[in-house]
């Protein structure tokens, strides 16, 4: 119940989020990396690999649960696999290195470089999204709550200050789990939402399905009805051409 | 045991730090599109460039930053885009292997056919 209050208590405690954002970045952009100054296609696969699944412990640590579930299961276990069969059926002795010209990467280099610089600098120039005010501030909340809480037990000499058997009032309550949900939102239970978003009904915002609105059936039928598109022309366009060599 | 707690570990970090790691492997992603020579490592490019604009989506998404987030529209927005990818990737690919059962070669600087 007093969630946050052995974290807090101690001003110098290791953010264990910070930590793993830092080596699941580290691993993600280092493997990018790797995969772009390695020219041998084979190993390029290979570093794909890596940096997308990093990639989606970065995805997992916003929050987005079921996102990087997905993540690891179509891109790592779908779309990755394609592209190494897709090197595996073309991995000829002359094509598994290609060399680029220094001309191309030096021209590359700078504008990947500047295009970079620009969109970090825009990143971090937003105040709203550099502090972490918002997070601070609930940290604080949640330390002022479990305060007075204790302090009005013991004024009130409800209970020793047992946490396993303890009566908060009415009004403790409420805050307690308006802090909670704070806390806990975005935790799994938005795997449901997002299957409910999906077949026309938004839990998080059902003030908006009075207007007739369906929440994401439309775009879900025409993703479905592209992906029959997308299987019938990939199969038409790779199949054996028999006829033309007769 | 101040040298095991540096500020960098024992502060939060903010959505900015998500969108900068979204945009290095959107850049590292539109290079690698820009110089390999291999059809297939420039599918990879297109893969990564995708990847770090769905990092950007989540980031906003998320909870843990700000009151006003994208919420579940952001989530939605991600997965959209990951099954877009996957289709994209599996005609790109029936396309390569077309060009290289005609061609028999995968080097995109070949495929000049068409050049005016």
């Amino acid at each position: 119940m007093f969630l946050l209050a052995e974290a807090t208590s101690n001003a110098a405690v290791i953010n264990w989020h910070t930590v793993f954002f830092f080596v699941v970045a580290a691993l993600s952009c280092g493997f990018a990396l790797a995969m772009l100054f390695s020219s041998n296609i084979v190993r390029m696969a290979f570093f794909l690999v890596i940096s997308l699944a990093s990639a989606s412990g970065v995805i997992f640590l916003t929050g987005s649960h079921f996102v990087g579930a997905m993540q690891l299961m179509i891109y790592v276990g779908g779309t990755v696999v394609l592209l190494i069969f897709g090197v595996m059926l073309t991995a000829q002795e002359a094509f598994i290195t290609m060399k680029t010209k220094a001309g191309d990467w030096v021209l590359a280099l700078i504008v990947g470089g500047s295009l970079f610089a620009l969109l970090t600098q825009a990143a971090f120039s937003v105040e709203a999204w550099h502090s972490t005010d918002y997070q601070q501030d609930l940290v604080k909340e949640v330390e002022k709550f479990n305060k007075d809480v204790i302090a009005s037990m013991q004024s009130d000499g409800r209970a020793e200050l047992d946490v396993e058997d303890r009566k908060l009032t009415k009004e403790e309550r409420v805050t307690l789990s308006d802090l909670q949900k704070r806390i806990r939102h975005g935790y799994p239970e938005l795997t449901g939402q997002i299957g409910l978003a999906l077949v026309g009904v938004r839990t998080d915002q059902p003030s908006v399905e009075a207007t007739g609105y369906t929440g994401y059936l439309l775009p879900f039928e025409i993703v479905s009805v592209h992906l029959l598109v997308v299987l019938i022309g990939a199969a038409y366009l790779a199949r054996a051409k028999k006829r033309s060599a007769e | 045991m101040e040298w095991l707690t540096p500020d960098i570990l024992t502060e939060p970090v903010g959505l900015s730090h998500f969108l900068a790691v979204g945009a290095f492997l959107f850049v590292t992603g539109a290079v690698c599109m820009a110089t390999k020579r291999n059809t297939l490592g420039i599918l990879m490019g297109i893969e990564l460039v995708l990847n770090g604009a769905n990092i950007n989506f989540v980031a906003f998404a998320s909870p843990y930053f700000r009151e006003d987030n994208l919420g579940l529209d952001g989530h939605l927005m991600a997965l959209f885009v990951i099954v877009l990818a996957a289709a994209e990737a599996a005609v790109a690919l029936a396309i390569a292997l077309n060009y290289y059962n005609n061609y028999a070669t995968i080097d995109v600087d070949k495929a000049n056919e068409l050049k005016g």
